[in-house]
């Protein structure tokens, strides 16, 4: 039953032909026997198996929620009441909050049961999954290869593609939810900058983060996205815009809608073979009667640059939070500047750093108006470029990553080479569109490709449409059993 | 204004910073209570603490109050303005950065004019006004090795009002910092009590030759008083000066403020400033203000001391000195202008009289039990009716003022307590007449002095007849009466 989707599982759980208690355990001992992925790293068993079996009871008395019973992974991003949340980083390995994130709290008022944490970039940031203080998550597609699963949310995405979930939560703040959806055969969901409430997801990038979803299909997608979506007065940047029926859009025809593709994306040192992925999916759907369209965005160049100004910027202010005096790590010093910089030093990872003092240099007197502003200025000219083109198309279809998943040793040393790996996805938060990774066919070393699909801000039904007809035109090869 | 000494003319330049606390019952960015005395940590929500994953949602009662603090400074309203992040580590600074707004504030100019001891208005402006929090409270004094963090004050809402160069000696300060403090507790936006650290003025000082550029300014930090302001200023005053006769310079530098010693000390150079690498916040949205609200808020604005002053010298003919004082706290108006309705008089005299009591004798009792006005024993309906009882005569000025203080202390009407003390005046002629014949009969040998010359016993006799009727006498009639007995 662990294959199945998360729509299939609804409609065997409501017929009960197995009850979700039965099926939270199978996860369970799935994510046990699969515990070489490091998928997880917390699980929580206990409060799982009790949260499946009260389900189970709505499902007896029928009062269900959107997502009863469905066991899902939550990227250890989302702080949990009462369930340890670390995001990745030695600085939070203890840390159990007093309360509840806003997108944890909707899936769990839909019934949703709670696996386990899943494994993550410390505080979200990289592509690989290896900078966790938890260790690095295997791609479950090739193991023996330590075939990396992207990141930041490569937990969750290596737990939905090993089948160690139904579905699982991400965030994406320049990718993390496309690339390693991508890299592992999966959906990815980003929806548009606003949509879910971030109250209680930790801040990485506050202008760029937004959780969104793992699933198995375009219709999970579409049916995990409604429960979590909406406006929180807790975020003051959460729109307040109805959410609609994202469902009754999966499978709805494409004809007659115009799909640009924009020629920017065809990067330098692009794979051959994603590049033929993207033909074929633009055949896909023209095959579908939808109008293929050449577009430009000659700005959309200057979104990575622009990204990691403003990304590690907003970063280095919402980490100087972590300073052990109040929770998470404390390292002893002499004075008060001693014990920050022993805390700091020892509780934040290279990468971590590394963007704070980025962010910091970015920031100070003398540099803000060349970096920072400057990357403001090219922020807003990208977002109008993308209005623009919004005028002309329904959406756009382009790749998601310039290659497939590599191996772990053949991981970029270079920062700048490993940063190059979001070229492709950083746009979309920039301007704040939603975007969906789609998996549509493995390369000729048998790794899978995505492409994404990007819309105009709270249009995610356009994603679902589309990316329903994309994926059934592509036929993708799940995974279906991890050697 | 320039200070003379042997080497010539100095001008002094002033300009203030100062830190309001906004009275609201809630906090800037959380539901967590304002109120102060708590236990330590007592009032600290999740995003007081910066938790991780949490957010701020702005309170907009506090922007209400900052708009109604700009209406009340004639000051102009910004529809937009914008959030941005103060970076720097503090223990007592959960987040590690204080959001205020650096880049466009919520208000910008305005003015006081303030009267200098020498009749002169002088206008003071007002740069801008922003919103930020507050940061919390390191205690450093209950332990030789551990400091103590207290969260209340974090996350409170704070207006920094940052007025231009405009003073020009610490009269100027003092008088700009207590009729901003009157504004301010007229509009309900802060209390202004200094001492609880609700109010508190960063001090910016420099010294120059007349007609030369301004000089190097230095930062006095928090000072908490008005008293010690002054004296701060003029520590500075002298202290720049004596360097600047020297042939030194003054360092660009922020003091702090010795109220012990009534001396600054160096805190930091300019060389040590920090790089507080303001940047826009991004968890908040513009904060974009609509005509309509302003408009609304613009209704709530009350008349405010200057306005209130100048119409108590023309509708009750009140001196200036009188109508200033009564006007400078909003209560004391309130409490005047209530008794002078109950006093159903259009009489002018009446105003003053009101006004004489209100701050001689009622002001001294308060001042003696330690209560405002607000809380006074005596109403101001029973107050005017005191202050009738005189005008009618029924009661002479010193039998009233032992009135007041049984009013005080008993909680009785001024009506009553004359009826239950029989202290009426005695307006009977017949009466009067019959006690001062008894005090001529009695002092025949000092009627005779005073036929002889001896017109100062005309007192002598007037106390003793006051004796006799217990001073409830008319003291009019009894002086007219006494003349006629002794020209008879």
């Amino acid at each position: 039953m662990y294959h199945l989707s998360l729509c299939e599982i609804r409609d065997n759980l409501l017929k009960k032909r197995f009850s979700s208690v039965e099926l939270t355990k199978c996860f369970l001992e799935r994510i046990e026997k699969y515990k070489n992925l490091n998928a997880y790293i917390t699980v929580c068993a206990d409060q799982a198996l009790q949260s499946a079996q009260k389900s189970d009871e709505k499902i007896a008395n029928n009062t269900v929620g959107d997502l009863e019973g469905i066991p899902l992974g939550i990227k250890d991003i989302f702080v949990t009441k009462g369930i340890r949340t670390t995001c990745g980083s030695k600085m939070l390995a203890n840390f159990v909050p007093p309360y509840e994130s806003t997108i944890t709290q909707k899936l769990s008022d839909a019934g949703a049961v709670f696996l386990g944490k899943t494994n993550m970039d410390e505080f979200a940031m990289g592509s690989t999954n290896s900078t966790s203080y938890f260790g690095e998550v295997i791609n479950p597609w090739k193991i023996k290869e330590r075939l990396v699963p992207g990141g930041s949310s490569g937990g969750s995405a290596a737990a939905v593609a090993g089948h160690l979930c139904a579905a699982a939560t991400g965030s994406d703040t320049g990718g993390s939810i496309r690339q390693p959806a991508a890299f592992t055969g999966v959906v990815g969901l980003k929806p548009t900058y606003g949509r879910c409430s971030r109250y209680g997801m930790i801040a990485m990038a506050s202008s760029l983060d937004q959780g969104g979803v793992f699933a198995k299909t375009v219709k999970d997608a579409a049916v995990f996205l409604k429960a979590m979506a909406g406006y929180d007065e807790k975020d003051s940047t959460s729109a307040n815009i109805s959410v609609p029926d994202f469902e009754s859009f999966a499978g709805k025809s494409v004809k007659g809608m115009k799909i640009g593709i924009p020629k920017e994306f065809l990067v330098d040192g692009i794979q051959q073979d994603i590049v033929d992925a993207w033909k074929k999916g633009a055949q896909i759907l023209k095959d579908a009667g939808a109008e293929i369209v050449d577009v430009s965005l000659p700005l959309s160049k200057y979104s990575l640059p622009a990204y990691y100004i403003i990304q590690p910027a907003e970063a280095s202010a919402n980490l100087a939070r972590y300073d052990g005096v109040r929770y998470g790590f404390r390292a002893e010093g002499k004075t008060l500047n001693e014990m920050y910089e022993n805390t700091r030093d020892q509780g934040f990872g290279n990468e971590v750093k590394r963007r704070i003092l980025i962010g910091t240099y970015v920031l100070s007197a003398g540099y803000f108006d060349a970096y920072y502003m400057k990357a403001l200025k090219v922020r807003k000219l990208i977002h109008h470029e993308f209005n623009d083109v919004f005028q002309k198309v329904d959406a756009l279809l382009a790749p998601t990553t310039p290659s497939s998943a590599f191996s772990l040793d053949n991981e970029p040393k270079d920062p700048v080479t490993m940063y190059l790996n979001d070229v492709l996805t950083v746009t979309a938060n920039i301007v704040g569109v939603p975007g969906m990774s789609v998996p549509v066919c493995l390369d000729k070393d048998q790794k899978p490709l995505g492409l994404q699909l990007l819309a105009p801000h709270f249009m995610e039904e356009k994603l679902i449409q589309i990316g329903s007809v994309l994926e059934a035109g592509a036929n993708f090869p799940s995974l279906k059993e991890i050697d | 204004m320039y200070i003379k000494t042997e080497s010539g003319k100095w001008e002094v330049v002033i300009g203030l910073e100062i830190h309001a606390q906004i009275i609201s019952e809630s906090k800037l960015f959380s539901s967590a209570s304002t109120k102060f005395g708590a236990g330590p940590n007592e009032n600290v929500s999740y995003v007081d603490a910066a938790l991780p994953g949490v957010l701020p949602v702005i309170n907009s009662f506090c922007v209400d109050q900052a708009i109604r603090t700009g209406l009340g400074l004639n000051a102009e309203i910004n529809k937009v303005s914008f959030f941005d992040r103060k970076n720097y580590f503090y223990a007592d600074l959960p987040q590690g950065y204080q959001i205020t707004q650096y880049f466009h504030p919520i208000i910008s100019g305005g003015y006081i004019d303030i009267e200098r001891g020498n009749g002169e208005t002088h206008r003071v402006n007002i740069h801008h006004i922003h919103i930020e929090q507050d940061a919390g409270k390191s205690i450093h004094d209950q332990s030789p090795t551990k400091s103590f963090i207290d969260l209340n004050r974090s996350g409170i809402a704070l207006m920094e009002i940052v007025t231009e160069p405009d003073m020009r000696s610490a009269e100027d300060a003092a008088l700009f910092l207590q009729k901003l403090r009157s504004i301010l507790r007229y509009l309900k936006t802060c209390d202004g009590n200094m001492d609880e650290g609700s109010m508190r003025a960063d001090v910016n000082i420099s010294v120059h030759r007349p007609d030369t550029p301004y000089g190097t300014r230095a930062e006095v930090k928090n000072v908490n008083s008005i008293k010690f302001m002054a004296t701060a200023v003029n520590y500075e005053i002298e202290r720049q000066i004596e360097i600047l006769e020297n042939g030194g310079e003054v360092d660009q530098e922020t003091r702090l403020f010795d109220s012990v010693k009534g001396v600054t000390r160096t805190m930091r150079s300019k060389e040590d400033a920090q790089d507080y690498r303001y940047f826009p916040e991004p968890d908040l949205p513009p904060l974009i203000l609509k005509q309509s609200r302003i408009d609304e808020l613009r209704k709530t604005i009350p008349e405010l001391p200057d306005a209130k002053s100048k119409r108590f010298q023309q509708e009750y003919a009140l001196p200036k000195y009188d109508a200033e004082l009564i006007s400078s706290e909003m209560e004391t108006a309130d409490y005047y202008e209530r008794a002078l309705a109950a006093a159903k008089t259009s009489d002018n005299t009446v105003a003053k009289l009101l006004s004489n009591w209100l701050l001689g004798e009622l002001f001294a009792l308060l001042n003696k039990s330690g209560k405002s006005i607000s809380e006074s024993d005596i109403s101001a309906e029973n107050f005017a009716e005191l202050i009738m009882l005189m005008k009618d005569n029924v009661i002479s000025g010193k039998i009233a003022k032992e009135v007041l203080e049984l009013m005080w202390n008993e909680k009785k009407k001024a009506s009553v307590i004359v009826e239950e003390k029989g202290l009426k005046q005695i307006t009977s002629t017949d009466e009067i007449k019959k006690s001062l014949q008894a005090v001529l009969d009695e002092h025949q040998d000092k009627v005779a002095e005073y036929k002889n010359g001896k017109e100062k016993l005309f007192g002598f006799f007037i106390g003793q007849a006051m004796k006799r009727t217990g001073g409830k006498a008319n003291p009019k009639m009894l002086n007219e009466i006494l003349r006629e007995l002794l020209n008879s």
